[in-house]
């Protein structure tokens, strides 16, 4: 190109100079100290090891992980569970009401995280209101404590983390379009079967984005643990945590991260493949749509619907 | 729909509502009892509230949250915007890779950047403080402005730009008249959004800020290990409060906007 573009250049090179110096050189740097060796005055000595991965593969450090994956499986999970039939209830809930509906989703949303892991401690805590509700139900004769556990931290991560999941749940079932659904009625589909076939594929994207903003999150918190398990329960937030801040024994505490990131990125890279098989078949199954709708008197809405697809295509 | 099903689904909505607004009630509502220990009602009082408004050390920190966080927020908004446009309008060596880049960032555990820039700071020697907590946070929002940015870009059509370019304008007027305007609501949604990361960070902050500076959720972190204590409980509840003020704000602005 033979215009100048100041801006353009200036543009690229501030972004490229940011990202490079805090971010790609702090994760170079990780990785660098992933293979040296733990030092005595400084935190690393400049000696090339493998041992910091020998050394995670230790009993303890696989619990710890395998304990962690575990139970970010199960809050995403339960999440999902909750989030998705809420979300479709306030999705299709009378249109002037939506907006407050949601807006009630929102604020626990932009809440100080602490601050409603803090809340949850009060409510699961000795003679605290869920003890006393049992108690006043008569299930239980003495204060019970649900603090402390798998079970705190399994609460906490879904109370703090629910609301990024009904999110990106509602803005992808609220785009559906219910006449979709109408037409696999009329020809003749249970509700079950329009759901399964119709609203549950086309939700996918609202519930992979869902369930990755609570699963990721939930991995690397070590306040969640630290504040509801009490100090028995090490996930490996904590166990990173730990390693820089009171072992400091850095180059394990890298290595265990590095391994976090690397589990991560498989699973990204997972999900990626997946969604393009399911976008190739997407892209034949609508073609063959479009076949049969032109044989349809409904050709002109076809017709605008193609254009508008034809030019995010090419934007 | 049935009635039964109707039903249902009114309840599961109460119920949802009721998980997440019951425990910050009670937190709200303790914060007026008049007793320091027991979970038991001993009358009205404000005095936790004045207790909070005299803790020095926690004043400081959340004036240090509010100067970091409007800092931090304004440039990654700057640098997040002009990432997107690299991204979406100019064709340049490596294009691809921030853009994937910026994608790995918004997925990338917070922990991992918390300590990756930690061994950075301390290999450079620089003292850990107020300049490193602020390049941190940038980094941390950057990216979620990036991808609201580009969200919104992707929903209008290219010939805008095109035409002002045909008539004319330099790629900074072109910017400036067109694409900016057109972008604002997604610029503002980006500037909230890293304001508020910035102020809920834990993760990040722990691992990149030195004993000289202090930071809301990290005292808020230290304090709320100790347990329930009644001045915590009166702190949730400004929190709580601010924040609806912002939501509600939030909601009132982009709604005049689009009339």
């Amino acid at each position: 190109m033979t215009q100048r573009r100041p801006f353009r250049t200036a543009s690229i090179a501030v972004v490229w100079l940011w990202l490079g110096l805090f971010a790609l050189l702090p994760n170079l740097g990780l990785l660098l100290v992933t293979f040296l060796e733990r030092g005595e005055s400084d935190f690393v000595r400049l000696v090339f090891t493998w041992d910091n991965y020998a050394r995670l593969a230790d009993p303890v450090f696989i619990r710890i992980l395998g304990e962690s994956l575990w139970l970010a499986a199960a809050s995403t999970l339960v999440c999902l569970l909750i989030g998705y039939p809420f979300a479709y209830a306030v999705a299709t809930a009378r249109r002037g009401l939506r907006p407050w509906l949601l807006l009630l989703v929102v604020i626990p949303f932009w809440t100080n995280s602490l601050i409603r892991t803090y809340a949850l401690i009060i409510i699961l805590k000795s003679q605290g209101l869920a003890s006393n509700v049992l108690m006043a139900l008569g299930l239980v004769r003495e204060p019970v404590s649900f603090m402390y556990g798998e079970f705190a931290v399994f609460t906490g991560l879904t109370y703090t983390l629910l609301p990024f999941m009904i999110l990106p749940l509602y803005a992808s079932i609220e785009k559906l379009d219910k006449r979709l659904l109408d037409a696999a009625k009329d020809l003749g589909a249970s509700s079950l079967r329009a759901f399964w076939h119709v609203t549950l594929p086309l939700t996918l994207p609202g519930i992979v984005a869902g369930c990755m903003l609570v699963f990721l999150p939930s991995l690397g918190c070590f306040y969640i643990p630290e504040i509801l398990g009490g100090a028995k329960s090490m996930l490996i937030g904590n166990f990173i945590k730990n390693q820089f801040l009171v072992a400091r024994d850095w180059p394990l505490g890298a290595a265990a991260s590095t391994i976090l990131t690397v589990l991560l990125v498989l699973m990204i890279i997972g999900y990626w493949l997946s969604s393009r098989r399911v976008a190739l078949r997407e892209r034949k199954g609508a073609d063959t749509g479009a076949a049969t709708a032109g044989r349809t008197p409904d050709t002109a809405h076809g017709d605008g619907e193609d254009m508008t697809h034809g030019a995010r295509g090419r934007a | 729909m049935t009635l039964r099903l109707r039903t249902l689904r009114t309840w599961l909505v109460w119920l949802v509502y009721a998980f997440l607004y019951v425990p910050i009630l009670v937190v709200i509502v303790y914060s007026f009892n008049d007793a320091r220990y027991t979970t038991e009602w001993k009358g009205f009082t404000l005095k936790w509230y004045s207790a909070l408004a005299a803790n020095g050390p926690l004043v400081d920190a959340a004036l240090n949250s509010l100067s970091v966080a409007t800092l931090a927020a304004t440039i990654a908004t700057v640098l997040g915007t002009l990432a997107a446009i690299c991204i979406r309008r100019y064709r340049f060596p490596g294009r691809k890779v921030l853009h994937g880049c910026i994608y790995v960032l918004t997925v990338s555990p917070d922990i991992v950047m918390g300590i990756s820039l930690l061994i950075f700071f301390i290999a450079m020697g620089v003292q850990l403080g107020f300049w490193t907590l602020l390049a941190a946070h940038v980094t941390l929002a950057l990216p979620f402005v990036t991808v609201t940015v580009l969200a919104r870009l992707a929903e209008f059509d290219e010939q805008l730009i095109e035409a002002a370019r045909d008539l004319g304008a330099s790629e900074w007027r072109a910017f400036r008249h067109v694409l900016l305007p057109l972008a604002a609501p997604a610029v503002a949604a980006g500037w909230l959004l890293s304001f508020t990361l910035s102020m809920d960070d834990v993760l990040v902050s722990f691992f990149v800020t030195g004993p000289t500076f202090e930071v809301l959720p990290l005292r808020i972190y230290s304090m709320v290990r100790l347990g329930v204590k009644p001045d915590i409980n009166a702190l949730s509840a400004v929190m709580f409060t601010v924040t609806i003020v912002l939501v509600l704000l939030a909601q009132t602005l982009t709604r005049t906007r689009r009339k």
